[in-house]
């Protein structure tokens, strides 16, 4: 057992999870800022695969991968815009609304899609080594030799941070999550905000399904996904809505992936399944600490999420 | 438009020959809400560099004139001016926008964040950086200048009401207010504190701002304003000032009735004398927390026999509330006892003291009393749907819940068509007689009824009122607690007076004079 | 209203899926045709459609009765694979020659117990912390999958079996009754059983009252005594229970032996079985009904006609984007409160 735990075989592992990690993250990302807004979008699922499709489609008739991944988004933002339509607009239980979303996304993606299951994008978003930084012992192999979507997925989580705790929109946005009354009486347009990220957050879903099939899957078939959208909402919560705890969350799940396939390779008969169960049992427990009025605070939800907010009359 | 926070408003010096247009000139305002009128031709000014109170018992129409100056509402007819000129908000925001503050009784403050970033919020500037430096530098700055102690990088959750009703005051002054409007300020503060904000609004005044604040405690109005008016029934019964008046003058203005009205009034009829029989409810020093945690309930001694009705005056906020809901067993006290009919029911459960006979028409029925979702009969079945004849072992019977149905809808005029109709299709007052129905049927003991009227047509009333004088003299206590001071007198024996949570006095309703009660309610006890 | 309401939906949603097939290059009206023939046009398609719509009955009866008390139980895929897997244990290791009438009763119960034990899960942590059951219930799911994963790949699988994983065969006691020769089976009837009694215990009894009574107004509850907290365990046992005997009536009367990927997604599909049966038990039979034939049609026209079977998801979420909208017409003023 020892000589396969060797630092080369780490090192690859880690490697590997940031690959495996991306899509997850993009779509974590994504709803984590719907659930700042205070929405709760279960269709994750749904919405990744079809930005996966689109990736893979757009890309296989373009020619250009660039062009799949900016399909990837409209897809998703599409997608999301159902959900903000009803949830938003309309009022509907979110949590139906969301899963009709994933069963719809799934439906959708597989019929379309029938024509090109199999078929090889032309491009892809291959491993593009940054020059002097993927030289550097142990990160350069992990950190700096990793895709381009890869690349924009740690600048998203920089930007997000950014954003949500040191700008003016982000402190609009943890508002309209936390207490929608107040960021109404404070002249803030708190459904056409929610509804903004729920569109955009899908977006972000959506190219996490590019990231897989114009990245580490190349290509599309029915339900590629695998259920990545609901590791996603559940990273949310082991995140504790923050954007850097849900990168390492993402690396996690991606580690798990990658570990666990390379330990089969290698001939290790590794009981992967309780492995694959602790990060959802995590997301348990830090669920139940996160409801507790003491911890909260520190690791709270927003507080108005899923319910929705409508303003009294006004005479 | 909007002056800057950091610079104090501009003292005019009056002039032999301009008159120095008032802060708040509001002209013939009248509002209505349906068929209730809250305000009727209001004049009301209030000057820079003066406390002006505004004063008045429930439903007088105080808090809807200040949301028209808040621009919450927009007023039917009249006009308001601002410094002379007219204006029309169509928003709080405009009214921010012209220097018009309104401190609210809930306040809109989110709690994970610091105060700072709760003004940033506010602020309409645009621009992506926080930028909660500078903020936190200008509210430091305008704490300390109006003696306001509120640290801005402190988070809301942090803070004491107190403190957070001051961040409210602070944020309104960072948006340019100036003229302040606070309704009920002291409502939710402990006694220091309440001293400290009425020196505080007094040093605002002084500072040439224009401080509007409603208030129903009289002493604290005497101490602090310039100017007072009262209101009445939607119209301003007068304006006067703390030396030309004084507490007596001011109760009888705020709640003084001529004989005839009562009289009037519809549910006014001769009063049977019922001797009444032995103690249903005994409170013995009874106290209970309120919402935030604050004492709503202090040490109250209370009594009502069978056969009396006993009816709780008191303007709204003064632990009304809490004592339905400890009587009934939705809220827990603190200290003292609960007795009814001899038997300690102290935070019994409130199954339980329903069952010992205890019928309750809560203040909310559709958010406590009745299910908007269901059926009339499900609702109708509540309180006994676990008993025979309704259920016989796990089963319900449809016959035994269809009979009993029908004969509340009948027995109390329900108007609605059919059992199956879903409550919230009915009518206020209809869902309200239904209720009533429903607890009234098991010959109840004791009646906790909350404004058991409110939101009710006309005709709903008078049948609300004849279906409680019954129960009076069918020998139940009744404890009435309403904001309606006509109700109350017209419907009980005796009124006790809550203020702060402490009853002030009790005394017969018959001959009362309505200038006692609103010295009580005031919080003015005999002298 | 909401009969209009929910009818409207399917139409509106027939329609829109016509337009998007008819973009696609399809005949819409070829399409429902063949699927329609194909779930109900001959006896084998009948026959398969009463098949699927079985566990989906059985678990959308245990999401519709979560749902009634507000509590959303996204979990019933993890319970339906605990009732599974109690009822292969039983089947297999506790007491394997049992003849047919224990055998199959006991396994009733082994897969009652083993959904409930799941839902209850989620129960406890709503009741006792707080914490959100659509969260917990959902988490839950992918640890079920895996623990079945972990039994099938490990202790439980069978030597003989060579590249399919799976339990042994359940023994011939364990398999459930067939009607004649088609693969309609003895849970069908499980199904409408359940449905008519869950169907009189919320009309006709108490408990389903109290129910009601706590979904639509929980303080209304308090007040009128009733046990919350106890009732929102029982019914997440109740859920899963449910949900658990889908589980077992598949393993007993479809696979016959405990494999991967025992469900296709019943469990979430249940949650639309429930949602647009409008949480009514007859509703949700007639919606598993339905749900059921559009998918055999999905089925049928992906082999006659070499279009995906993925029209059928598509048209079930369509038609609950439309519900969805569509009830706002018919929904009561209050606001509901979501986890």
């Amino acid at each position: 057992m020892t000589d396969i735990l060797t630092p080369a075989f780490i090192i690859s592992v880690l490697a590997a999870a940031v690959a495996a990690g991306t899509a997850i993250l993009f779509a974590c990302l994504g709803e984590l800022i719907t659930e700042r807004a205070g929405v709760l979008n279960l269709g994750i699922e749904g919405i990744m695969l079809m930005g996966a499709l689109a990736g893979a489609g757009a890309c296989i008739w373009s020619g250009n991968a660039w062009v799949g991944a900016a399909m990837a988004l409209a897809a998703g933002a599409a997608m999301a815009a159902i959900h903000a339509l009803l949830c938003v607009g309309l009022r509907a239980n979110q949590v139906v609304s969301g899963l009709a979303l994933t069963i719809f996304g799934g439906g959708l993606s597989a019929f379309l899609g029938r024509d090109i299951v199999g078929v090889p994008p032309p491009s892809t978003f291959h491993r593009v080594d940054i020059p002097v930084l993927a030289d550097i012992p142990v990160l350069g192999r992990i950190l700096f030799q990793q895709s381009a979507l890869s690349y924009i997925s740690f600048a998203l989580v920089g930007f997000l941070w950014w954003y949500i705790y040191r700008t003016r929109a982000g402190l609009r946005l943890r508002a309209i999550g936390e207490r929608p009354e107040a960021a109404d009486a404070m002249g803030v347009d708190v459904a056409r905000l929610r509804a903004l990220y729920v569109i955009a957050g899908g977006a972000l879903a959506g190219l996490g399904g590019a990231a897989i099939s114009l990245g580490t899957n190349p290509g599309w078939s029915e339900g590629m996904t695998a259920g990545r959208g609901w590791i996603a909402v559940a990273l949310v919560i082991f995140a504790a809505w923050n954007p850097a705890r849900a990168a390492v969350g993402a690396y996690l799940f991606g580690g798990v992936e990658a570990g666990q396939f390379r330990l089969q390779a290698a001939g290790v008969d590794v009981s992967s399944f309780f492995l694959n169960m602790l990060p959802y049992l995590f997301t348990i427990l830090v669920l139940v600490l996160s409801t507790r009025e003491s911890t909260r605070r520190v690791l709270g939800a927003p507080a108005a999420l899923g319910r929705a907010y409508t303003r009294e009359d006004l005479g | 438009m909007t002056p800057s926070p950091s610079s104090p408003p501009i003292t005019h010096h009056p002039s032999p020959v301009t008159p120095v247009p008032p802060a708040v000139a509001m002209r013939a305002i009248s509002k209505r809400f349906g068929p209730v009128v809250a305000n009727d031709q209001v004049d009301f000014e209030a000057s820079w560099g003066e406390v002006h109170a505004l004063v008045g018992e429930n439903g007088a129409g105080k808090s809807t004139l200040m949301s028209i100056l808040a621009g919450l509402y927009r007023p039917d007819s009249g006009q308001v001016e601002i410094d002379g000129m007219p204006v029309r908000f169509r928003s709080p925001r405009d009214a921010i926008g012209h220097g018009i503050g309104m401190v609210y009784q809930h306040f809109m403050l989110v709690e994970p964040f610091t105060v700072a970033e709760n003004v940033v919020l506010g602020e309409q500037r645009s621009g992506v950086d926080l930028q909660t430096a500078r903020v936190e530098r200008e509210l430091t700055e305008l704490s300390q200048r109006y003696g306001l102690g509120v640290d801005p990088r402190a988070k809301i959750w942090q803070l004491s009401v107190g403190e957070q009703q001051r961040v409210e005051i602070l944020r309104l002054l960072y948006l340019g207010a100036r003229i302040l409007v606070l309704d009920e300020p002291t409502a939710v503060l402990t006694p220091q504190e309440a001293r400290s904000l009425l020196q505080t609004l007094r040093g605002m005044a002084a500072q040439g701002f224009s401080v509007v604040f409603i208030s129903h405690k009289l002493d604290e109005v005497l101490e602090v304003a310039d100017r007072i008016s009262i209101l009445r029934r939607g119209q301003i019964a007068a304006t006067t000032t703390p030396t030309e008046t004084n507490r007596r003058t001011l109760a009888r203005l705020m709640v003084g009735r001529e004989l005839a009205e009562l009289v009037e009034h519809p549910s006014a009829e001769p009063h049977q004398t019922v001797m009444p029989g032995e103690p249903i409810l005994e409170l013995r020093g009874l106290s209970a927390l309120g919402e935030k945690g604050l004492p709503a309930l202090r040490n109250v001694d209370l009594e009502v026999r069978a056969g009396e009705t006993l009816g709780i005056a008191g303007v709204a906020g003064n632990g009304q509330r809490e004592l339905a809901e400890v009587v009934t067993g939705l809220r827990l006290a603190t200290d003292g006892v609960i007795r009814i009919d001899g038997k300690t029911m102290t935070n019994r459960p409130a199954a339980e003291i329903a069952r010992a006979g205890v019928a309750h028409i809560p203040e909310d029925r559709l958010a406590t009393g009745l299910i908007g979702g269901m059926n009339l009969s499900e609702n109708a079945i509540l309180r006994v749907y676990a008993q025979p004849p309704m259920c016989s072992g796990p089963f319900l019977s449809n016959r035994a819940v269809a009979a009993f149905t029908d004969r509340l809808l009948a027995n109390h005029d329900v108007k609605a068509p059919g059992r199956w109709a879903k409550l919230h299709t009915l009518s206020g007052g209809n869902q309200q007689k239904l209720l009533l129905a429903r607890e009234l049927a098991g010959q109840p003991r004791l009646i906790v009824a909350v404004h058991p009227t409110r939101g009710v047509d006309i005709g709903a009333t008078e049948a609300i009122h004849t279906a409680l004088r019954e129960q009076r003299a069918r020998g139940a206590a009744t404890l009435l607690i309403s904001e309606d001071l006509d109700e109350l007198l017209a419907l009980s024996d005796r009124i006790a007076v809550l203020f702060e949570g402490r009853v002030m006095g009790t005394l017969p309703a018959r001959g009362a004079a309505a200038e006692e009660i609103g010295l009580l309610m005031a919080g003015i006890s005999h002298d | 209203m909401t009969g209009l309401v929910t009818a409207l939906s399917f139409l509106l949603a027939l329609l829109f899926g016509g337009i998007v097939l008819f973009l696609a290059g399809e005949n819409p009206l070829q399409v429902y045709e063949s699927m329609f023939s194909g779930a109900l046009g001959n006896w084998n398609g009948v026959a398969e459609t009463l098949v699927k719509t079985t566990p989906l009955l059985l678990a959308g009866l245990g999401v519709a009765v979560a749902f009634r008390m507000q509590l959303w139980n996204i979990g019933a895929e993890g319970q339906l694979y605990w009732g599974a897997i109690f009822a292969t244990g039983l089947a297999l290791f506790v007491i394997p020659g049992a003849p047919g009438w224990v055998m199959v009763p006991a396994m009733v119960g082994a897969g009652l117990l083993g959904g409930a034990l799941w839902g209850l899960i989620p129960g406890v942590l709503r009741a006792w912390f707080g914490a959100s059951e659509i969260i917990t219930s959902l988490m839950l799911n992918y640890v079920a999958i895996l623990s079945s994963e972990y039994l099938i790949h490990g202790p439980w699988r069978d030597p003989q079996s060579f590249g399919f994983p799976g339990t042994p065969s359940l023994p011939a006691a364990a398999w459930l009754a067939h009607w004649g020769t088609t693969r309609v089976h003895l849970g069908l009837l499980f199904g409408l059983a359940a449905a008519l009694l869950l169907w009189i215990m919320l009309r006709r009894t108490r408990w389903g009252y109290e129910i009601g009574v706590m979904g639509e107004n929980p303080r209304a509850a308090l007040y009128a005594g009733m046990p919350t907290k106890r009732t929102i365990l029982l019914v997440m046992a109740l859920s899963g229970a449910l949900a658990g005997l889908a589980g077992m009536s598949e393993v007993a009367g479809i696979g016959h032996q405990l494999q991967r990927n025992l469900s296709p997604g019943y469990g979430y599909a249940a949650i639309i079985v429930a949602w647009l049966g409008r949480l009514h038990p007859l509703g949700a039979v007639l919606v598993a009904f339905l749900l059921a034939a559009l998918t055999v049609g999905g089925d049928q026209i992906q082999m006659s006609l070499g279009l995906p079977a993925a029209i059928a998801p598509m048209l079930q979420g369509t038609i609950l984007f439309f519900l969805l909208g569509g009830d706002i017409l018919t929904r009561y003023r209050i606001t509901r409160v979501i986890g």
